[in-house]
């Protein structure tokens, strides 16, 4: 909060203002006197897609740092003219909320807990667990002897709400492993 | 109809309020009164699950009253082509086509064909056309046609034929529609489709979630066909998507039976030979598919690089072959019964949103392993401690043997990539902030995945691993955060030619291996070394079509099929519709969008012959992904249920199908099995103790499954609780307090839910009797801020026998005052 | 209605506003209001307005239930039945929020001086100097004050999204609004792109009621800075039919001897700083 001054005594103001009952902008806290959009000071402003429906209006991410401290319609967008529906107004919840889970958690089986292990463990315990999978149930020909070179012994499921370069890339991993059940939300 | 716009997608409704201040008209047909309705023009409430018998009434009034466009339909459909003289139709048979096989059943779609040509889908692992609308041949001589429309057994007149019975007073005894809203619909919808006007559909899940969805959206393109409507401006059949990326993830694609851009998988069956399969699925014919090899091959040489020689057929080798349905559904039967052992979830919720929650909560119990990437713990990661079975105490995480990894994802916000929309246009979507703690894109997960895989397997001999091994997988990476380039992807994905450079678009792919293009249908996205789907020019500075915001697939067209506002002369049809001609001056199309047709083929072209793909099109052929460049009133072959779309009622109904013998479609995909029981439906003993029809549904204030909704305060607040809605006619025979509890029961489970009793439900009158309903929004599950029981818990797996989807928007059920039982009982 | 008819006459005429900028406002058009809470949740997102826990209603979608501390936005569902035809049923939704009163009562009694009259011609209540005494909340006609119990009683409401204005931002609500129903602009030039607006609305038949609500300078609190256009009578939508322009005794005294009242307030001011730091 601003120091304040001799100058800025509400009577004063009130009279030096021409605002005698100081119901106007004279009986201003500085606080309100300088409370400015946080918008117009963010260190940056971003163009994004909100990430709920599929209509696909424009979004824009005001952040300071590596905090979020807005994120509201593009007005640029032909498809959205700047406007959101509650889920698009609240992304920034979205994105900022305690509630995300921001560590890996691992559960054995039979486990009744969470257990916390490192990143770099948990994507070595994955690979793992596909390359023992795939070997076990590899299909390699038919009964006729035509070629399946495949597993069913993996499935993956989800997609919609990620983007095409992530879809592209899951399905060629999976492609190059011969996992055939590679689906996502477009069935339900 | 099958859309609740107004709440599922507020953003793109401001448009439909838009054209209602310049004097436009919205019909909403739902069984419900929704927020869509409230604005709407005009409300029909309908049963759930009997669309086809209203839109087959409006097929009817548009031929009986000769309310079609005429010079539309003769030059762009199939109307006057004559069918094979063995097709029967469900008028002959009481609600089977021919070609019907109990035991198997499904259709041998044979005798669908048209008279003197055979025009097909390629022969899938079912011996017969394949359940796709793309991948068509012709063989033989061109088609017999009548283009008097009077040859009985031309399209045209089957189509008379067909729904001949479908009357304003069989819609009001199907569907509890009176006859005079009916007519009053009809009647506006004909008076707004004509040279000087067309009329839009809008549907959504509530077409496609019925064991006949393919069939109602079928339904919806043959009114269009009829009117001239496809095309056009304002017109079409608009599917509004739910999912920021869903239609992106169907293009690219994660779905079993099809490589991106909708290149079918091959089957067990299919030749094993590249050039073979390409001429099978559609290299012999006419439209764009008929250069399926140049889109297969690029895609090969995207996956594998140099490694895609002619001596693996460019990776034709290393693909795997699927042997039938392998969909979600099959899969989590799979894992239930042992075979599926592994299981990856990317931003998803079965355990919430696909039907049946318990069958999917059992597969997920029946793992060795799952991994759930996700923003927050949703109830797919802790199914083995928080779900409705272990509350019940029937099941202890001591006993559930799954090993669980929760994998926490980045946001929109937190990575760079495009979302595809519901109108094919991609946008880019920029970093703003790196994610926190071990949050990663699903990008950085699969690309650490692919090398830690490949590293373990770096020394295999084993022949199966080459095609993992062989994978092109070197992607620049952030030198600060160590994350793979999305462009880098984008740009693999768009293409390239021999040089190296980027290619403009997917004329240049090439069969010989010249080419790379990871998704033929997304080729030049990123020409000319620029990021399309990250051009932001303000739509203010634009025309309203608005080209240079983003990039629609194929090459930036932002109507589909455009040739078709043009008549076959290509004159636009009336000068307010003016959208894409022909510019005889400057000998092209031309108009404010991208034409959907080659840019110099003449209106009068007429095709050399032998010619094949595109250049076996006429120059008044406007669909050009068709084998015969027209619109399809009649299927001939790629549904596998009908070349008409028939009224089936669901797999429980109420009531009995009062338009044939046959109750439900007979080609739908039923799982009898103990853990899937179904519900007796009308005409079966038992079936009285489910009188009421459900239907799911979704609120503006939260988002599908939840996941992105529930965890949110600001949302939950809004909608805090499960509901069910009810009217007060029902509320009244079961005793239901407004405000309190009921309890909704199916062969399945019960689920409890709060009671909004609502006039905005009616109860429907079906000829002497009165069909009530209940709205079940479908979002809750046991986890967030906001909890309550899942309405799909309620729900049985039955599917369309083309797409697999499940009928989660029409099913039967009881419902009771009061709470489930706490225990034991689930 | 004018002031007269209120029967009660303010002791002095400055309160109505009579600023010299342009007066901005919201125009909120119901006739077009999808009910999806875009608004609410625009607001609570820019303005940090913490949450509400009313839970399950029971009333229609209406799971917010009034404007408060925590609800600076409010959309209120009404269910009936068609009035034109009778059959059938009819859903009105219409977007709430504070009135940013000509003749606003909440400024007039404020002992602290924390509720002021920004350039834009809004109300803005200053949360660093509200002490909580809750007067504003009986003077306000609307029941649009209240106090936020937690953690020390303040007063809170719709601010017009003053911080935004200042940098030439509109509202948050406004700016989200996917049909704009809530338009935000000069009041003059809403007040005239209302009246077109409800000459059109009233064309259609099941919209014969529809009106447009505190566009007058004639009412009780000398027209709303946020007006509306509804389908029918204020109270079909839990609004006052007649607002009334309230001063408390404490106002009367406090609004005839400003110099004094400001003396008050900085002592208020002051002590209440000090207790913040």
């Amino acid at each position: 909060m601003a120091r304040r001054t001799i100058t800025r005594w509400p009577v004063l103001r009130q009279l030096a203002e021409g605002d005698p009952l100081g119901l106007g902008h004279s009986a201003q806290s500085d606080h309100s006197r300088n409370f400015r959009s946080r918008n117009s000071t963010a260190e940056k402003v971003v163009k994004s897609v909100c990430p709920y429906c599929a209509v696909g209006c424009g979004q824009l991410v005001y952040a300071n740092g590596q905090e979020i401290i807005q994120i509201e319609g593009d007005p640029d967008s032909p498809l959205s003219r700047g406007r959101l529906c509650p889920k698009g107004s609240a992304t920034k919840e979205m994105v900022n909320s305690e509630l995300r889970e921001l560590q890996v958690k691992y559960r054995r089986p039979h486990g009744t807990a969470w257990e916390q292990i490192s990143l770099d463990q948990a994507m070595d315990m994955i690979a793992d667990r596909v390359i023992q999978t795939r070997s076990q149930t590899w299909e390699d020909q038919d009964e006729q002897g035509r070629p399946l070179r495949r597993t069913m012994g993996i499935a993956s499921l989800g997609g919609a709400t990620i983007d095409n370069e992530e879809n592209y890339l899951w399905r060629k991993l999976m492609v190059g492993l011969g996992v055939v059940q590679v689906e996502n939300q477009a069935r339900i | 109809m099958g859309s609740n716009m107004a709440e599922c997608h507020p953003v793109a409704f401001q448009w439909i309020v838009e054209a209602q201040g310049k004097g436009g008209k919205l019909i909403h047909v739902d069984p419900r009164f929704t927020r869509t309705s409230a604005m709407a023009n005009l409300h029909i409430p309908i049963r759930a699950g009997s669309d086809i018998a209203f839109l087959g009434g409006l097929v009817h009034y548009i031929l009986e009253q000769e309310r079609y466009f005429r010079d539309y339909m003769v030059a762009y459909t199939n109307a006057a082509t004559i069918i094979d003289e063995r097709f029967l139709d469900t008028e002959d048979l009481d609600g089977f086509f021919s070609g019907w096989n109990e035991e198997s059943g499904t259709y041998d779609t044979s005798s669908w064909q048209y008279q003197g040509g055979v025009i097909h889908a390629s022969a899938g692992e079912r011996g017969a056309p394949r359940p796709s609308g793309d991948g068509v041949t012709i063989e033989g001589a061109p088609p017999h046609s009548d283009p008097t429309l009077e040859h009985p057994h031309c399209v045209f007149q089957l189509l008379r034929r067909h729904y001949a019975r479908y009357t304003p007073e069989m819609v009001e005894r199907v569907c509890g529609v009176s006859q005079q809203k009916f007519l009053e619909a009809a009647e506006t919808i004909c008076d707004n489709s004509n040279r000087e006007r067309t009329t839009a559909f809008v549907y959504a899940v509530g077409w496609t979630q019925h064991t006949v969805g393919v069939q109602f959206i079928r339904t919806g393109a043959i009114i269009q066909l009829l009117l001239g409507n496809m095309g056009r401006t304002g017109g079409g059949v608009m599917a509004l998507r739910g999912h920021a990326n869903i239609q992106g993830a169907t293009d690219i694609a994660t779905l079993f039976d099809v490589l991106p851009g909708y290149i079918q998988v091959p089957t067990a069956k299919d030749s094993p030979d590249l050039k073979q399969f390409c001429l099978d699925q559609g290299g012999a014919a006419g439209g764009y598919w008929g250069n399926l090899e140049a889109y297969l091959v690029s895609l090969l040489k995207a996956y594998w690089g140099d490694r895609a020689t002619p001596d693996n057929q460019f990776g034709f080798d290393y693909l795997h072959r699927v042997t039938g349905d392998h969909s979600t559904y099959q899969s989590t039967l799979g894992m239930v019964d042992g075979s599926v052992k592994g299981f990856v979830v990317l931003g998803e919720n079965p355990a919430v949103g696909s039907a049946h929650g318990g069958l999917h909560r059992k597969a997920l119990r029946s793992l060795d392993w799952l991994v759930v990437r996700d923003l927050y713990e949703i109830e797919t990661a802790s199914f083995w401690y928080d779900s409705p079975e272990t509350q019940s105490g029937e099941v202890r995480a001591e006993d559930i043997a799954t090993e669980v990894f929760f994998m926490p994802a980045a946001a929109n916000a937190e990575k760079s990539g495009s979302f595809t929309n519901t109108q094919r246009l991609l946008q880019w979507h920029d970093q703003a902030v790196e994610p926190r703690g071990d949050c990663r894109s699903d990008l950085s997960f699969t690309y650490y995945l692919g090398v830690k895989i490949r590293e373990k397997l770096a020394a295999s001999t084993e022949a199966r691993d080459r095609a993992l091994l062989d994978l092109t997988w070197d992607y620049p990476l952030d030198p600060k955060s160590g994350e793979p380039s999305a462009e880098a992807v984008l740009r693999e994905i768009s293409g390239r030619g021999p040089d190296g450079k980027l290619l403009a678009g997917f004329g240049a792919l090439r069969a010989d291996g010249s080419t790379s293009s990871g998704c033929w249908i997304y080729c030049g996205a990123f020409a000319d070394d620029q990021n399309l789907p990250n051009r932001k020019r303000p739509g203010q500075e634009q025309s309203w079509v608005a080209p240079e915001w983003g990039w629609a697939w194929p090459l930036n067209r932002r109507v589909l099929y455009n040739r078709a506002s043009a008549d076959p002369e290509g004159k636009p049809w009336s000068e307010r519709k003016r959208f894409v001609y022909w510019d005889e001056a400057q000998g092209k199309w031309v108009g404010p969008d991208v034409p959907d047709f080659p840019g110099d083929r003449r209106p009068d072209y007429q095709p050399p012959p032998g010619a094949t793909a595109e250049a076996a099109l006429s120059g008044d052929r406007p669909f050009i992904m068709q084998a015969d460049g027209v619109g399809w009133l009649f299927a001939p072959s790629g549904v596998v249920d009908g070349p008409f779309p028939t009224h089936y009622e669901p797999h429980e109904s109420p009531v009995r199908n009062p338009l044939y013998e046959q109750e439900h479609n007979p080609a739908r995909q039923i799982f009898r099995r103990r853990d899937n029981p179904y519900n007796p439906t009308a005409g079966e003993p038992g079936s009285e103790r489910f009188p009421f029809v459900m239907t799911t549904y979704r609120l503006t204030e939260h988002h599908t499954a939840g996941g992105m909704s529930r965890f949110l305060s600001r949302l939950s607040q809004l909608q805090p609780e499960m509901f069910c809605e009810v009217s007060p006619e029902l509320a009244q025979e079961r005793g239901l307090r407004p405000g309190g509890w009921a309890t909704i029961i199916t062969e399945r489970t019960q689920i409890e839910a709060r009671v909004l009793v609502t006039a905005r439900v009616s109860a429907l009158r079906l000829g002497d009797r009165v069909v009530h309903q209940v709205g079940l929004p479908y979002h809750w599950g046991s986890r967030g801020l906001s909890r309550g029981d899942s309405a799909n818990d309620l729900f049985p797996l039955v599917l369309d026998p083309n797409v697999h989807i499940q009928e989660t928007k029409a099913a039967t059920c009881d419902i009771q005052p009061g709470r489930r039982p706490r225990a034991a009982s689930r | 209605m004018t002031a007269a008819t209120t029967g009660r006459r303010p002791a002095v005429s400055l309160p109505m506003w009579q600023g010299g900028g342009t007066r901005m406002g919201f125009f909120t058009d119901s006739s077009i209001c999808i009910g999806c809470k875009a608004c609410e949740v625009a607001c609570k997102e820019w303005n940090g307005v913490p949450d509400i826990d009313t839970g399950f209603t029971g009333n229609s979608y209406d799971n917010t239930s009034a404007l408060g501390a925590n609800s600076w936005r409010h959309v209120a569902f009404v269910e009936r039945p068609r009035p034109d035809t009778g059959d059938g049923v009819q859903w009105l939704m219409n977007s709430d929020v504070c009135k940013h009163c000509t003749r606003a009562a909440c400024l007039d009694v404020c002992p602290t001086g924390a509720i002021f009259r920004s350039e834009f011609g809004t109300v803005v209540v200053q949360d660093d100097i509200c002490n909580g005494c809750g007067y504003c909340v009986v003077a306000c006609p609307f029941g649009v004050l209240e106090r936020r119990e937690e953690p020390d009683g303040r007063a809170f409401k719709c601010t017009l999204c003053y911080d935004r204005l200042e940098v030439g931002d509109e509202p948050a609500c406004a700016k989200a609004c996917p049909t704009q129903s809530i338009q935000f602009g000069p009041l003059e030039e809403l007040r005239e792109r209302a009246e077109k607006r409800l000459e059109e609305v009233k064309r259609e038949p099941r919209f014969a009621g529809a009106r447009l609500y505190g566009e007058s300078k004639d009412d009780g609190v000398g027209g709303f800075g946020a007006f509306f256009l509804l389908l029918d009578e204020p109270e079909v939508y839990g609004l006052p039919p007649k607002p009334v322009y309230r001063r408390t005794d404490l106002a009367l005294l406090w609004g005839a001897a400003s110099v004094a009242a400001s003396v008050l307030t900085l002592g208020v001011m002051g002590s209440l700083r000090w207790r913040r730091r």
